[in-house]
């Protein structure tokens, strides 16, 4: 019996080692990035920071925050982000709405139909000659419309409606309330919570979209936070005004730098992050028992 | 003769006046949830618009399409652009990387949250747990940017972290990022990074749902832990295992163009071009839009075939399917 619970402990004991690696591969890389950003650049050069700053100080993001092409791109993809969030929860929540009632005619169809787009799509090339049919390159529109409505999300929401009782309903239609007045009045204020998670799902997958600026964006002026990343990190190009003169005056360690603008482009989601994963996990969870 | 045809004629009246009333019918439907029509009608345009129309758009695989004269005006081709792609000399090396990224990621990233979710069922401490569960989930809400950022600098041979590290195995001295052998594992890898903690959710609440009592009785018969493991565990999340192998057998080819965008390079286009990133260079660098087209919808087709052959094998096999 003693040898027995003896085996268990040790299982325990290797189990948790184990989870404990997997959390140190997550968090360790965020970790690296921040005490690189902020530490001296003789230190990152010789190669002697890991886990705690050394020569603490912000130039680096005093950097970044005062490039004007970066902050453009910060403040293009808040407004990418908001605006795309707002529209995409209206026509989700709406299409959600008539979706979950199964009064409505061709409701089956409709709902094939939308199935349908997940597993065959049009392709690359279609979908972009129909933004540009539509006149919307180069505009903030070919940002949020189209991607305002992900199926995926659109199934979870119709299956919260369709879990509000019906009783509510039936009580709304004998106040003399139309089908309107249900989705405002009734459906809407109890579903706040299910606004939330998708409106989150919405938002976060906005802030994070590289797909629709790289193929319907020219205009520098409107790149979002994610191209700019790419083209300083992953394509190489220098930064334009402020940063590259200064580089070109003293030394910058390029590596921080990319460090720092990398943060400085996540820390949002980092932030928020902790406080709202369990809406996004309760989404996750419907979105998969009935998808 | 003529009672016949007043027979037939009678029955066309009645046929007649069953459409009429069934239209009557119809209408009054469509009127009583006219307030659903006008709630749905945003999202049923979007559906139009961006991925109905995209599909009809399709047809200009098999045109001579030009920007100036538009889908109606462009000539007719046939196969011609499907014939080119057929005998392009990089469609085996295409179909290969593509096919073989998706299989790997597949092979390896398909168990890992199973593997991940299973641990952390065994895990009594419930702050730990919970603690771990959250970490995990973080880098599925990071850009794949970010990612493809991270990647590429930790691998840097200047000052990389990661390369320090392979240095230190012996494994690499040159720069990992252009080797072409290296790119599958680095791929797949940072998939499995970025999503397996976030794919445990879906395990976590399957596992939840075992009766305890099959624990127990398990005990009783003296099954250790990896037997239990075997023979309750996984039986029990068996139809969420193959739901979930389905759906990503389905997207086995549609792996995301976004990271192999990110993280190729000419270097390693050898293993790294994919039929996606192959789409964008010739469709949009190139401008040959209905070549792109013709590459695009082969492989949707294809990928289509791979759902429907997944999930009617699963139906036969395992009584389970996603429709």
């Amino acid at each position: 019996m003693r040898q027995f619970s003896q085996k268990i402990s040790l299982f325990q004991c290797i189990n948790a080692l184990i989870l404990a690696i997997v959390v140190v591969v997550t968090v360790y890389p965020f970790i690296y990035m921040a005490v690189i950003s902020v530490s001296g650049d003789v230190y990152v050069m010789r190669g002697e920071v890991f886990l705690w700053p050394k020569g603490f100080n912000l130039k680096m993001y005093s950097l970044v925050l005062g490039d004007l092409s970066i902050l453009q791109s910060y403040l293009n993809t808040i407004i990418y982000t908001v605006f795309g969030t707002g529209i995409a929860l209206v026509i989700t929540s709406a299409g959600a709405y008539a979706l979950s009632r199964s009064d409505m005619l061709f409701n089956k169809g409709f709902t094939l139909m939308i199935i349908f787009t997940m597993f065959f799509s049009g392709g690359m090339i279609p979908s972009f000659l129909v933004v540009k049919e539509l006149g919307i390159i180069d505009t903030v529109w070919a940002m949020v419309l189209p991607g305002a409505v992900s199926t995926w999300n659109l199934i979870i929401m119709r299956t919260f409606f369709a879990n509000i009782p019906k009783e509510l309903e039936e009580s709304g239609k004998m106040d003399g309330l139309n089908d309107l007045g249900l989705f405002f009045r009734i459906a809407v204020p109890l579903s706040k919570a299910s606004f939330a998670t998708i409106g989150l799902f919405y938002a976060v997958s906005l802030w994070n979209n590289f797909y629709f600026p790289l193929l319907y964006l020219r205009d520098p002026e409107l790149f979002p936070l994610q191209v700019l990343l790419r083209n300083l990190v992953l394509a190489g190009q220098v930064m334009s005004g402020d940063v590259t003169q200064i580089g070109g005056d003293q030394l910058i360690v390029e590596e921080s730098l990319k460090y720092a603008t990398i943060m400085v482009s996540t820390l949002p989601i980092l932030l928020v992050y902790p406080f709202l994963q369990k809406y996004f996990v309760k989404g996750a969870l419907i979105g998969a028992v009935k998808g | 003769m003529s009672l016949l045809r007043d027979d037939h004629e009678r029955r066309i009246c009645e046929i007649r006046h069953i459409r009429v009333r069934s239209d009557k019918n119809l209408l009054r439907k469509l009127n009583q949830t006219k307030y659903l029509w006008l709630l749905f009608l945003p999202c049923l345009l979007y559906y139009v618009v961006f991925k109905y129309a995209p599909m009809f758009g399709i047809v200009i695989s098999f045109k001579d399409y030009n920007l100036f004269k538009g889908i109606q005006e462009s000539a007719w081709v046939g196969w011609k652009y499907y014939r080119m792609f057929f005998e392009n000399p990089d469609f085996m090396k295409l179909m290969r990387n593509t096919l073989l990224l998706g299989v790997y990621n597949l092979a390896f990233g398909f168990p890992a949250p199973i593997v991940l979710a299973v641990l952390l069922n065994e895990v009594k401490h419930s702050f730990f747990k919970r603690f771990v569960q959250t970490v995990s989930y973080l880098p599925h809400f990071i850009s794949n940017v970010v990612v493809a950022s991270m990647v590429v600098m930790f691998l840097s041979p200047t000052g990389g972290i990661l390369h320090e590290l392979l240095k230190w195995f012996g494994a690499a001295n040159a720069n990992v990022m252009m080797e072409p052998e290296w790119f599958r594992t680095v791929y797949v890898a940072s998939e499995i990074w970025q999503h397996a903690g976030w794919e445990t959710i879906i395990y976590l609440a399957a596992l939840t749902t075992i009766d305890p009592v099959l624990y127990e009785a398990a005990d009783m018969d003296g099954a250790g832990r990896f037997r239990k493991l075997w023979h309750v565990t996984l039986p029990g999340i068996r139809p969420t295992i193959i739901i979930l192998l389905i759906l990503n057998i389905g997207k086995v080819l549609e792996i995301g163009f976004e990271k192999v965008f990110l993280l190729y390079n000419p270097a390693t286009y050898e293993t790294a071009d994919i039929i996606g990133t192959y789409v964008y260079r010739v469709g949009l660098v190139q401008g040959n839009y209905s070549y792109a087209t013709a590459i695009d919808l082969f492989m949707g087709i294809i990928s289509l075939i791979f759902v429907i052959a997944a999930n009617t094998i699963s139906r036969r096999v395992g009584n389970t399917s996603i429709w």
